[in-house]
């Protein structure tokens, strides 16, 4: 499964069902201006570890939440090598 | 303390009024006058007497025919449910001073403990003539999800304060709950101080076989947990039984249940009741709606009810005295004398709904989820059967809802179809952060001898 696309999928998904207006998606997108709470965050991460099989977030013990879009990406692609 | 009225002063003395009904098991059927009149644990007995004894069996029927012979003669009676393991043994007959077990299931458990057999019934003119020489203590056990059990001190006195006695003709008592549970032995209870006759489960048999037994004895009332009677109600043995009266405890019962036992037994008065092991049975409710209306904490006789951070606390003669031994020494009544049951209420919509257990929150975030409150959401979706709602760490807000879902049948359209379909019914009832963030289809949820769905905690 493509991990970007797969992570866009989820953002677009998340957002519709949180009835949240999602800025446009680019990798320089901040996280904190996607138009998505913590709430919403908190919900991709555990529907990414559903469908990628993977969450980096508990894998990795010193991890630093990812600013932008572009970061986040990253962060599930480097978890997926 | 206040007796509750006509307080028995023994269980046999109790069944004296009970006459040629009976007591119906798996493996036979005995009347409470035989019950009363002979012995399973020999004619002597004398090592009974003001001892501290443990009934461990695995049949209901010994269980009932045990209790009728020690209460009065014993100091005190653990009953041990035939679903705890027995590795606690040795911390209960600590706990409680045991210095004998009543045990069909064990022949020498412990070293230092004498094991008694049950055998079959004779008839003995020793049992009936014999005096109350104690108030026994009647110890339950209640299972936590992990760890040891605790044990709940009652008294024949407080077990029975919520029971009318008086001979109610007619009426035939069945129970899905094992009698050495309490929801079970309030049961027993009721039809031996009714002189009523009782339906027994057993562990062995399936719902609709237990179904099938109830209606050949023509039950007329019957109770259990409202997971219990989703499973009856996914059997066509359910259509057997024509019950008058249907009770539900134990759990919360949510609207959904009370709605599809209203349309399979139309016929019968459908009561839920709140009553726990150590608060004792405190109210019911028959109305057919969820919850209960304000009145109820203030109107309810011989019950003192109150709320205090948002749990409900209860006072009353029925609720039980101590625990017993260990490390267990938490205190269960206040300096009020107060139990706080851990339930937590709130009023909406001009009733009070039970929300869940104040132990079991989750906390999304530092938002107050209580899991019993989304269930009950799910299970009003017309597709679902029942639901277990638990939590999934997060990295983000700590915790999340998740919940395993079982439909009544495969869906006509996609899983995934009806699973966005109930996402979005719980949008619409409930804030985000209470909606499942995720939602797993399973054949089954495990559900405990106790009636009620298992539980694990994060």
């Amino acid at each position: 499964m493509n991990v970007r696309s797969e992570i866009m999928t989820q953002f677009r998904q998340v957002a519709q069902e949180q009835d949240r207006r999602l800025a446009p998606l680019t990798d320089r997108m901040e996280l904190l201006n996607s138009g998505l709470d913590s709430l919403c965050f908190a919900i991709i991460v555990t529907r990414l570890e559903s469908s990628l099989g993977i969450d980096p977030f508990s894998t990795s013990e010193d991890a630093t939440f990812p600013v932008t879009l572009g970061d986040f990406i990253s962060f599930y692609e480097h978890a997926a090598k | 303390m206040n007796m509750p009225r006509n307080s028995p002063a023994s269980l046999r003395k109790a069944l004296g009024a009970a006459g040629e009904t009976s007591l119906f098991g798996e493996e036979g059927a005995l009347s409470w006058n035989d019950l009363m009149a002979g012995t399973v644990l020999g004619p002597d007995g004398d090592e009974f007497d003001g001892r501290s004894i443990l009934v461990a069996t695995t049949s209901q029927f010994n269980a009932a025919a045990t209790l009728v012979e020690l209460d009065g003669v014993a100091r005190r009676v653990i009953l041990y449910p035939p679903d705890l393991s027995l590795d606690h043994l040795g911390f209960v007959a600590d706990c409680a001073g045991v210095e004998v077990i009543v045990s069909d299931r064990l022949s020498s458990a412990l070293d230092t403990i004498a094991c008694v057999s049950p055998s079959s019934w004779t008839r003995s003119t020793r049992n009936s003539d014999r005096g109350v020489q104690h108030e026994t203590e009647w110890v339950l056990l209640t299972s936590g999800t992990t760890g040891r059990p605790k044990l709940v001190v009652h008294t024949l006195a407080s077990l029975t304060g919520a029971i009318e006695a008086g001979h109610s003709g007619g009426v035939v008592w069945s129970t899905f709950y094992d009698m050495r549970r309490y929801g079970g032995l309030q049961i027993f209870l009721r039809a031996a101080l009714t002189g009523s006759s009782l339906v027994l489960s057993s562990a062995q048999e399936s719902t609709a076989d237990f179904l099938a037994r109830a209606a050949s004895h023509r039950v007329t009332h019957i109770s259990g947990t409202p997971s219990h009677w989703r499973r009856a109600l996914m059997s066509a043995a359910a259509n057997l039984i024509t019950p008058e009266y249907v009770r539900l405890s134990g759990e919360i019962a949510d609207q959904t249940i009370l709605n599809q036992l209203r349309a399979v037994y139309p016929q019968a008065r459908i009561a839920h009741a709140f009553a726990t092991t150590e608060a004792g049975v405190a109210f019911d409710v028959d109305d057919g709606l969820a919850g209960f209306p304000a009145c109820v904490l203030e109107d309810t006789p011989d019950v003192e009810m109150k709320i205090e951070d948002s749990t409900l606390r209860i006072r009353s003669n029925r609720t039980a005295h101590r625990y017993l031994g260990g490390e267990q020494r938490q205190t269960l009544r206040d300096g009020d004398g107060f139990v706080n049951t851990g339930d937590v209420l709130k009023f909406r919509e001009d009733r009070y709904h039970f929300v869940g257990r104040g132990d079991g929150m989750i906390n999304v975030g530092g938002m107050k989820v209580y899991p019993e409150e989304v269930e009950a959401v799910i299970n009003g979706h017309p597709e679902v059967e029942m639901s277990l709602v638990h939590t999934k760490k997060n990295p983000i807000t700590g915790a999340l809802v998740v919940a395993d879902v079982v439909l009544k049948s495969a869906p006509e359209t996609s899983c995934s179809e009806v699973r966005i379909d109930i996402l979005r019914h719980c949008r619409e009832a409930l804030p985000s952060h209470k909606v499942p963030a995720t939602i797993n289809f399973v054949p089954a949820l495990a559900v405990a001898d106790t009636g009620k769905l298992i539980r694990f905690h994060a």
